[in-house]
């Protein structure tokens, strides 16, 4: 039997995995809607009215998973990681009351508003409704990533009986880790909300279907795409520059560099990693980049894997500070990698359209279609990356993971709820993916809120 | 008042609210198989709380949320503590939450009624679950001098605690079936009032066996926190006259009646509670206190500006979504969900 440790970090891992997919979809797709629902009611063309409603299912749909998984993730800290919670709670609990009372209340009941009240509400109210979602959404971003920059870079509280107190409020959401990890995170759900949309408009189109609909919805998702996956890249930058200050064993691990580099350092695109004899082989690097990255300068060397975990034992005491170096540095690559195709595949989609005027050849919409798993595979990557390689702390620097555990939650028990939640996921996100493909499949209707449109042939089940 | 206070008020107000509103949603959803005899009617009964459910779930997600901020002390030994109790819980409500959405996306009938026994097993696991738990916060648990509950699942099931939990349940049940007689007409709602008429005896008399029990069973009649004085009479009062107001036709009232039992019966069961959020059953010394689990007094502090700015808008907002859905639902009404 695997200890309660190991079992409860996979439970997390996999529980917020999942929950991940869903949550960037929500919060990229409604800005999406929300501005064909505006564009709708300022240029009164039913064509957007038409997108906003089928945007809408698909949304509606996915938005529904998002909040399932998300009841979850509040209770998981005190169920699992009860010490944990005992030694942040003063500090780390505030912002998730905050994000409950702020922003999940707006959310919920505006789109209960928007979703219920077409025929009730003006047109006015009703597209603001929409709005207040995107706002109640992008809220909710903000104060879950005000507690995860706490976790990474801790500021703004004292320690006191061995457990850490909130001393400074404006220190915790003025810490500079969250004003990089917020930007980076909403960005990257804007793209993914986009590629959604560009994805499915894609399949469409290729099948010359409601060319009227999903051709301005294509455009509207790539303008997005092509801005929000060019900003991505620019925040990411600078919060992976801002590691050297807050978690240089981070971005060590990220590069997989075990000796303090010499100056100027150069950037390892591929190496084969040994893990437990400290180095690499197969290296395939690319001189100065690494020093360029950090620094923005063709010199500066940047701190070893090894030196800084001499540097940690000293301060913390005998230990192993060093993070998983193998799933650090290939997420890392994954994600940049993934991210900076997103940017070129929308960015050559504007520039076709605006030499062309809007008609996409049939390569690259396929590519399009093809392209739609990028920013959740960036998603999944980015956190794996950010989570992994923090450990061994759970709160860097002031508790270790192993630490944080329920006392009295016995190992058995963590493996039942962590099978049980992973299979019934695995059957949400079939059932979801089932569901929306449907919508895709069935198409815009004309005034379509609510009922089964009678009109499409019923799909065979 | 204390800051600690302050906030264990707070946490019993975003209680209340929980029951009043998710305990409709709840009877709804249990009443949905019953009430409703055709696959059209059905659909009716899940948009009676359509635009309302999800937001109504948020008072339980942000009373988690003040219990962690304000108390974590509480909030680490409860949510691990009560570990599988809370697990059922999450997959009662993470079934229910997606039912509701998926349920009528298919024109399957197979499809439907899965999704419909979902709905009704995911809305009557949480109240049964909420009593047992609020049975046991009373009555006291195995906690030890370390704050830890020592005891297993098996710990949380006794004969009161089962009683807390089908109370609870008959009682959520005879809200949401007012609840549906204000918002539909015709057949269903007169089968909702006869089903509220019924339910309504069994509710009545069980929860009056649950006092009985805890007068035995607990010290919550003799070591008062606050001593509630008339409330829980007014509670017992409320709950006897809905009947009346059924048979009066006077939805409105009875369903007034329901929620007012609701919310005095909580603020009964915080104010015996008080100031132990916890009671430990193995020695009274080690019951969780807001004093000995509150987080420090400028958490509180910032806390309490927050809740004070916020709570007020979200009233506001949240009560006017009633209102725009004011109208009853009838079959020619298009339907969301």
């Amino acid at each position: 039997m695997p200890s309660e440790v190991a079992l409860a970090r996979w439970q997390f891992g996999i529980t917020t995995v999942y929950h991940f997919f869903f949550v960037p979809v929500t919060i990229g797709l409604v800005y999406l809607i929300a501005i064909m629902e505006t564009l709708y009611v300022v240029k009164k063309d039913d064509r957007y009215k038409q997108m906003a409603q089928f945007w809408g299912k698909i949304f509606l749909i996915n938005f529904a998973v998002g909040v399932v998984t998300g009841i979850l993730q509040e209770f998981q800290f005190g169920m699992n990681w009860a010490n944990y919670s005992r030694f942040v709670g003063d500090v780390f609990g505030a912002p998730l009351a905050i994000e409950s009372l702020l922003a999940f209340f707006l959310e919920s009941t505006f789109l209960g508003v928007w979703m219920f009240g077409w025929d009730k509400l003006s047109k006015r109210m009703h597209v603001a409704s929409i709005w207040l979602v995107a706002i109640g959404t992008t809220l909710s971003a903000f104060w879950i990533l005000t507690a995860n920059a706490f976790m990474q870079h801790p500021v703004g509280y004292t320690m006191r009986d061995g457990h850490a107190e909130m001393s400074s409020f404006g220190a915790l959401i003025t810490n500079p880790q969250l004003w990089y990890e917020f930007p980076h995170v909403f960005l990257g759900s804007l793209v993914t909300g986009a590629f959604v949309v560009m994805g499915v408009s894609a399949y469409q189109l290729l099948r010359k279907r409601h060319i009227e609909v999903f051709q301005p919805s294509f455009a509207i998702a790539s303008v997005v795409a092509v801005a929000a996956s060019f900003l991505v890249m620019v925040v990411g930058h600078e919060q992976a520059q801002y590691l050297l200050v807050s978690q240089p064993m981070k971005l060590a691990a990220s590069e997989a560099l075990w000796k303090t580099s010499g100056s100027p350092a150069p950037w390892t695109l591929f190496a084969i990693i040994h893990a437990s004899a400290h180095k690499n082989t197969w290296m395939i690097q690319i001189p100065y980049l690494l020093s360029v990255l950090s620094y923005n300068r063709l010199y500066g060397s940047v701190p070893g894997i090894l030196e800084l975990q001499q540097q940690m034992a000293a301060k913390y005491g005998p230990g192993n500070y060093i993070p998983d170096v193998v799933m650090v540095f290939w997420s890392f690559r994954i994600m940049v990698f993934a991210g900076a195709l997103m940017f070129f595949a929308s960015a050559w989609g504007v520039w076709r359209m605006v030499r062309n005027r809007l008609v996409l050849s049939r390569r690259y919409l396929k590519w399009m279609l093809w392209a739609t798993p990028l920013p959740f595979i960036a998603n999944t990557m980015g956190w794996i990356m950010t989570e992994m390689g923090r450990q061994p702390w759970v709160v860097y620097g002031l508790q270790l993971t192993r630490d944080g555990v329920s006392p009295t939650v016995s190992a058995g028990e963590v493996l039942t709820t962590l099978i049980a939640f992973t299979v019934l996921y695995g059957l949400l996100a079939a059932v979801d993916l089932f569901l929306i493909a449907r919508v895709v499949r069935q198409g815009p209707v004309a005034d379509d809120h609510g009922d089964e449109p009678e009109s499409l042939s019923p799909v065979a089940l | 008042m204390t800051l600690e206070s302050l906030w264990f008020a707070i946490i019993a107000v975003l209680f209340i609210g929980f029951f009043f509103l998710e305990g409709f949603d709840y009877g709804v959803g249990i009443l949905v198989p019953f009430l409703g005899k055709t696959d059209e009617e059905r659909r009716l009964l899940i948009n009676t709380i359509g635009p309302f459910w999800d937001a109504n779930e948020v008072w339980f997600i942000t009373a988690g949320g003040a219990m962690f901020a304000a108390f974590p002390g509480w909030y680490a030994t409860l949510f691990s503590g009560f570990y599988m109790a809370l697990f059922l819980l999450l997959v009662a409500l993470i079934g229910r939450g997606v039912a509701f959405e998926f349920r009528s996306k298919v024109e399957n009938k197979a499809w439907r009624t899965f999704w419909d026994w979902v709905i009704f097993g995911g809305s009557l696991l949480p109240p049964l679950l909420w009593g047992i738990a609020l049975a046991n916060m009373m009555h006291g648990v195995p906690i030890d001098q370390h704050k830890n509950y020592v005891g297993s699942f098996w710990d949380l099931i006794s004969l009161y605690s089962v009683m807390g939990g089908v109370s609870m349940t008959l009682l959520f049940v005879l809200h949401g079936a007012l609840f549906i007689s204000l918002r539909t007409s015709g057949v269903l709602q007169e089968r909702a009032r006869a089903a509220a008429t019924a339910i309504g005896a069994w509710a009545t008399a069980l929860t009056f066996l649950f006092v009985v029990l805890s007068y035995l069973e607990t010290d919550m009649f003799t070591r008062r926190g606050i001593d509630p004085g008339v409330v829980p009479v007014l509670a017992g009062l409320a709950l006897f006259s809905v009947q009346f107001f059924i048979r009066a036709k006077r939805d409105g009232w009875a369903f007034f009646m329901t929620g007012l039992t609701i919310v005095l019966s909580t603020i009964t069961v915080f104010m015996d509670l008080f100031p132990r959020v916890m009671v430990s059953s193995l020695n009274p010394a080690w019951s969780l206190t807001i004093y000995n689990t509150a987080s420090n007094p400028y958490s509180l502090k910032v806390m309490t500006i927050v809740a004070l700015t916020v709570v007020p808008f979200v009233l506001l907002y949240q009560g006017w979504s009633y209102w725009v859905f004011r109208k009853r639902l009838s079959s020619d009404h298009p339907l969301e969900y």
